[in-house]
């Protein structure tokens, strides 16, 4: 590998520059949002663009904070994601592990009639829970956004994913733990459940970023300025007669950031969790 | 450790260790208790909704006052409806044009960075990004840069003197720039399954075959795509059937127009049900998407069995 021929190096020129090439393009729209986000209102759109606003105008940040309820839109967002999180994780790796190690009766069918359902498209039922939730009175607050991931698609999906994972835990870890006198669920919370650490990252992780980024289920149920999440805010900033793209953009440049860097300290768990959890059944 | 302990049991052995251990008497009860949430939650947040929705089809079902039965009448209402079909069609070519786009540049990519080179991780994480985006800001941000005079776009090509298009305001390129964003957005998901499955394949394999002579392309044939077919198989159906439900960039950039040229299938589903607030309509619409997806699968299912390979 150390003598590389003259080929092999043009080859390898040639990787780099295809990626280059690729990944500035998906960068594109990042640097840009940050850059109109500290433009002055009169400078985005002068000709050639600038990449590098001067001045600085940070102004766009503080005033989407005054102008607009973004704080609560942010606090929407963070509370709904972190209960559907916590919901999301509880019940599927209950569930996940006794589909993999219960041997109940019935235990075949009810798994087969939850991987059905995973075909039927959120809109199908979207419409008769709309009136659901409106006969319960629950139109416009943020329980619908809450209970329906939880058993929802994403649930069923976490399932899969606990099961799988509790699928691959040795046998002989839990019987011994049987034969002292520990309770099935003495097992899964102190021992099965410590063990699925990455299962559990992963599910997180998935879950999380779904439930900040869902879009449609907000615009269904929600019609106040003030119960609404980031997505559903911004959407609603293009509508406005003559989009304050400055605002816009420092308002996108909020609801992104976090996530980004998270991502950034976590992104090899998570590519990993997703090649892990797309190459299962 | 390898004891009689862990011998497979003959089957009376086995009948009778069932019968007799008491941990399989309380698995029942125990079983049952900790799929419960999900079991119930499936019954009242799925189950009930979509045979509810299945009524709903056959009713005319307005926002306030009485549903009436009306049987079929919506079915063929829909297939009477210019728009549907208009819609379909729209639904039709953006997975028509996202798929392939999607796959193949999503394999190349893998083939790219499943090599060990230093500074992989900046690309793979480059082109992964998107995938983290939410898909409105994307969206926003994109309707922006394709913006007609003033838009990033427009600009660039203005530095070459040509003048562009009113991409999102032409019937015929609004289309073909919602797709292309979208495969922007979503290709690093399905990068990243194919590098984990490209790096599963055995290394001896490219030895053997280089050893017999075989070049790049057939390497590439006759090896990597049967080794990860399955990964093909899976990611090319969940594309199919995430574009089939496209919804949210076309909210966003062009909500549906101009004319009717984006207006896709659940764009249409929305609009009636909670714009207009005809829920018998949209609910028969919404059951010939879960239709058209229902088939896709089986059709994948099929198919699957002639060109994957190995399957686990």
């Amino acid at each position: 590998m150390k003598n590389k021929s003259p080929g092999k190096i043009i080859g390898i020129g040639m990787n780099y520059f295809v990626l280059t090439v690729v990944s500035v393009v998906m960068l594109v729209p990042f640097l840009w949002m940050l850059s109109t986000s500290l433009k002055e209102p009169s400078k985005i759109f002068v000709f050639p663009p600038e990449l590098i606003p001067s001045p600085l105008r940070l102004e766009n940040y503080t005033e989407v904070l005054s102008n607009t309820p973004f704080h609560l839109f942010y606090w929407n967002s963070l509370y709904i994601a972190i209960l559907v999180t916590i919901g999301t994780v509880l019940f599927a790796s209950i569930a996940g592990y006794a589909f993999a190690r219960i041997p109940f009766k019935g235990r075949n069918l009810v798994f087969l009639l939850l991987l059905s359902t995973m075909m039927i498209p959120n809109e199908v039922t979207s419409i008769p829970m709309f009136l659901f939730m409106r006969f319960l009175g629950f139109i416009n607050t943020h329980v619908p956004l809450i209970v329906l991931p939880i058993f929802g698609a994403g649930g069923i999906f976490g399932v899969f994913v606990m099961r799988q994972f509790f699928l691959g835990i040795p046998k002989e870890l839990e019987e011994a733990a049987m034969i002292d006198g520990c309770s099935r669920w003495r097992i899964y919370w102190s021992i099965m459940l410590p063990l699925a650490k990455p299962a559990i990252a992963t599910l997180t992780i998935f879950t999380f970023l779904t439930s900040w980024n869902d879009f449609y289920d907000p615009l269904i149920f929600l019609n106040d300025r003030e119960l609404m999440t980031l997505p559903l805010a911004l959407s609603l900033f293009t509508d406005e007669a003559g989009t304050a793209w400055h605002h816009l953009m420092s308002a996108s440049v909020m609801a992104t950031l976090p996530l980004l860097i998270v991502f950034f300290f976590a992104q090899k768990q998570f590519i990993e969790g997703v090649s892990m959890t797309g190459m299962k059944d | 450790m390898e004891s009689n302990m862990n011998a497979p049991l003959s089957p009376e052995q086995r009948k009778t260790k069932t019968r007799s251990n008491p941990f399989h008497r309380e698995a029942n009860v125990t079983g049952w208790l900790f799929v419960s949430p999900m079991a119930l939650g499936f019954l009242v947040l799925l189950l009930g909704p979509l045979l509810l929705a299945f009524y709903m089809s056959l009713t005319d079902w307005p926002l306030l006052g009485e549903p009436t039965f009306v049987g079929l009448d919506n079915y063929k209402a829909i297939f009477q409806d210019e728009e549907f079909w208009t819609v379909v069609g729209n639904t039709f070519t953006f997975a028509a044009g996202l798929v392939p786009m999607n796959i193949v540049l999503a394999l190349g990519l893998a083939l790219l960075l499943a090599r060990k080179l230093p500074g992989i991780g900046i690309f793979r994480t480059a082109i992964f990004v998107p995938v983290m985006t939410s898909l409105i800001v994307w969206a926003i941000v994109w309707k922006y840069l394709f913006a007609t005079d003033t838009g990033f776009i427009n600009q660039i090509l203005q530095l070459f003197g040509i003048t562009g298009p009113a991409w999102l305001y032409n019937p015929q390129l609004a289309m073909p720039v919602v797709i292309v964003t979208s495969v922007l957005k979503n290709v690093g998901l399905n990068m990243v399954l194919f590098i984990a499955a490209l790096q599963q394949v055995p290394v001896h394999l490219y030895e053997a075959a280089r050893i017999d002579g075989a070049g790049r392309a057939r390497q590439f044939f006759q090896i990597t795509v049967p080794m990860i077919s399955p990964t093909i198989f899976l990611t090319t159906l969940l594309t199919i059937i995430g574009s089939l439900k496209v919804f949210g960039q076309i909210y966003v950039m062009t909500q549906g127009g101009p004319g009717d040229s984006t207006k896709v299938l659940v764009y249409y589903i929305w609009e009636k049900a909670f714009k207009n607030f005809e829920f018998g309509y949209a609910s028969a619409l919404a059951f010939v998407l879960f239709f058209i997806i229902f088939v896709f699968t089986l059709l994948q299912w099929q198919y699957r069995k002639r060109w994957v390979f190995h399957e686990e």
